[in-house]
């Protein structure tokens, strides 16, 4: 037994009793050796980062040690919903992702429906890659980039200017004005991912039987009523299974652009929770109420996560078989 | 057989197309031209604009070419000691952060997929249920802070070694090798080290190929950690932060319009001229033209990931 060559396949202890857990452990030990330090990292970085929701219930001192605080009970939650900031924060981190949301599935599916028409195979391709192009830039590139086109000099303010529907002089500072924000937020999350957005719905088209199509052309639909009738029926699957799937990102608003493009002046309109966590924690240090409002974020979606989860796949079987 | 039939009964009907077939093809790609154009633009708007001399620059107007050509604010970043040594940083930190996260995944990715394996199941669920929660900002930062990682290099590494992700596209891939490969293997004697590294890694290649520009684009787009855990060491920065930190001083200085000229001007009394607008033009443009240079090429290798990703994942 001791000489079996390490990782073979079951079928050999088959013959004798079967091998108990720590035997087999053992005869994989090179397996193990290939696991356990992944296994540690894993522990280390993903799992004992949890222990530190224990600071949400505690007047939390980082010169103490972690194991040498004050206890608060739910003080720091109760806090929470009565602030005003973390309340408009709230806000902003669900009308944002909402605007995300709706923007995000109007324009994907409208542009994947577009592609989807074009039969020229090579535009096609030109067309994709362009608009793939943006979703692989940073944030920061992305955020320097709508900065500069929204400056007062930039260029929406000068086809504005062209048009004449404003004078110059009378520029608009796009990022000063808070209740903007929102549709400028929305606008440039679909400006660098919409292409990518695509991807899905174009593969969930390439399934779609064609002899629909032709059916539907000799009984003398047209294009728009052939789109309309066949391509959309055809994809809706996919479109209730990724919406039910976004539910569980509700409180996934996005961190980068709201930090890259905020300031002062449109801070009410701008901050989201994670944003709300590093100033109230990395900054001004009071670590307690940012795990808290940490902590609420991510319990909210872990839930939402795991309905959203649970019901896409009862939807997802349902409409394939 | 059928998809002929397909494209010969669409090129009857393009001759038999209406009229309105025609207008809506015609509206069709001019919208898409114009969407490429909307999509293009800011790039082509901030190249020109590194391009031109600064003091040009400030009068406005430039759009798709430079007025003034130079090459001065390129060579003025790149005077910057400090840009020359982000740059490295950031080539550093793709290149050793995509071979070891590439490495480590298919390992622990191939144990994974090891059938008669004991600890198969608990090594899968560890890792997937970390898909579904995360200890959040303060508490990582605390950790971090406890290991001694801050103003490490390795803290752009290890904390984000491995991805779930990566993993199960990987495992997927394994999964679809012949078993009888790994059979071969083990009658010749190999064990499950010389087995993963001879077999399994050479075969993996198309996915780790899809891994490593995943992770070689995550990399170099990083900015946060360089943010939060090494903003006080200077010689850990990367491009992205430098970029990132003119924009946080772009959007100080933008509270008034006359506020931005003061700073843009004051830039006049040097006889070498720069500008805030752009320097941010070409920091831009430096930070993100690995991307769009090598991304045309691969496109078809992150679209694979992509599908490969939403079928499994």
């Amino acid at each position: 037994m001791e000489n079996t060559p390490v990782g073979t396949s079951p079928l050999k202890t088959a013959a004798g009793k079967p091998a108990g857990f720590w035997t087999k452990l053992f005869r994989q030990r090179s397996l193990v050796y290939m696991s356990i330090p992944f296994l540690i990292w894993l522990f280390v970085f993903k799992y004992v980062p949890l222990w530190g929701w224990t600071i949400a219930f505690q007047d939390f001192k980082p010169a103490r040690g972690l194991f040498d605080q004050q206890w608060a009970g739910l003080k720091h939650f109760e806090f929470l919903f009565q602030d005003e900031r973390f309340l408009r924060v709230l806000r902003n981190t669900l009308a944002m992702s909402f605007i995300n949301l709706v923007l995000g599935f109007v324009t994907a599916i409208g542009l994947a429906l577009l592609l989807n028409e074009v039969r020229h195979i090579v535009y096609k391709r030109v067309v994709q890659t362009v608009s793939y192009l943006p979703h692989f830039i940073s944030w920061v590139v992305a955020a320097s980039l709508v900065q500069s086109t929204l400056s007062p000099d930039g260029t929406i303010n000068q086809l504005l200017l062209w048009a004449g529907i404003i004078d110059k002089g009378n520029e608009i500072l796009f990022l000063g004005i808070g209740e903007y924000f929102w549709g400028l937020f929305g606008a440039a999350s679909v400006w660098k991912d919409v292409g990518w957005n695509t991807i899905v719905y174009l593969a969930a088209m390439t399934m779609i039987d064609p002899a629909q199509y032709e059916a539907a052309e000799i009984d003398g639909a047209s294009r728009l009523q052939r789109i309309w009738y066949i391509t959309l029926p055809g994809i809706k699957p996919v479109i209730i299974v990724l919406l039910i799937m976004q539910i569980g990102y509700l409180l996934e608003a996005g961190f980068e652009p709201q930090y890259l493009l905020g300031n002062g002046m449109n801070v009410d309109y701008s901050e989201v929770i994670d944003i709300f966590v590093l100033k109230y924690g990395i900054a001004q240090g009071n670590f307690s109420l940012s795990v808290a409002a940490g902590m609420f974020k991510t319990v909210v979606s872990f839930v939402l996560l795991f309905a959203a989860n649970h019901l896409a796949k009862r939807m997802g079987e349902a409409r394939l078989f | 057989m059928s998809a002929a039939s397909t494209s010969k009964a669409k090129k009857t009907f393009r001759r038999y197309s209406s009229r309105e077939d025609r207008i809506f093809d015609i509206c069709n790609y001019t919208f898409l031209f114009i969407l490429m154009l909307v999509t293009l633009y800011p790039f082509i708007n901030t190249l020109a604009v590194s391009l031109n001399q600064a003091t040009d620059s400030i009068r406005g107007g430039i759009t798709v070419f430079p007025r003034a050509f130079t090459f001065d604010n390129y060579a003025y970043i790149f005077k910057e000691n400090s840009v020359m040594h982000a740059t490295m940083i950031s080539v550093l930190r793709s290149v050793i952060g995509t071979v070891l996260t590439v490495f480590c995944s298919a390992m622990v990715a191939y144990t994974m997929s090891r059938q008669e394996y004991v600890l198969r199941k608990f090594v899968t669920i560890a890792f997937i249920l970390t898909m579904y929660f995360n200890g959040g900002l303060i508490p990582n930062y605390l950790l971090i802070r406890e290991l001694n990682l801050i103003g490490t290099f390795s803290v752009y590494i290890i904390p984000g070694l491995i991805g779930v992700f990566n993993l199960i596209i990987i495992r997927s891939f394994i999964d679809g090798l012949p078993e009888s490969i790994i059979e071969s293997a083990r009658i010749d004697g190999a064990g499950e080290y010389t087995t993963f590294m001879r077999i399994i890694l050479p075969l993996c290649v198309p996915v780790l190929a899809t891994v490593a520009l995943f992770t070689a684009v995550y990399q170099w787009n990083s900015w946060f950690d360089v943010f939060l855990y090494n903003s006080s060491y200077p010689n850990l920065s990367t491009l992205q932060y430098e970029l990132q930190k003119i924009l946080q001083n772009s959007n100080a200085s933008m509270t008034s319009r006359t506020a931005a000229d003061a700073f843009a001007s004051s830039g006049n009394v040097h006889a070498n001229t720069v500008t805030p607008l752009s320097i941010r033009a070409t920091m831009t443009i430096v930070a993100s033209v690995p991307i769009i240079m090598v991304y045309p090429f691969l496109q078809k290798y992150f679209v694979k990931g992509m599908m490969v990703g939403g079928v499994k994942g």
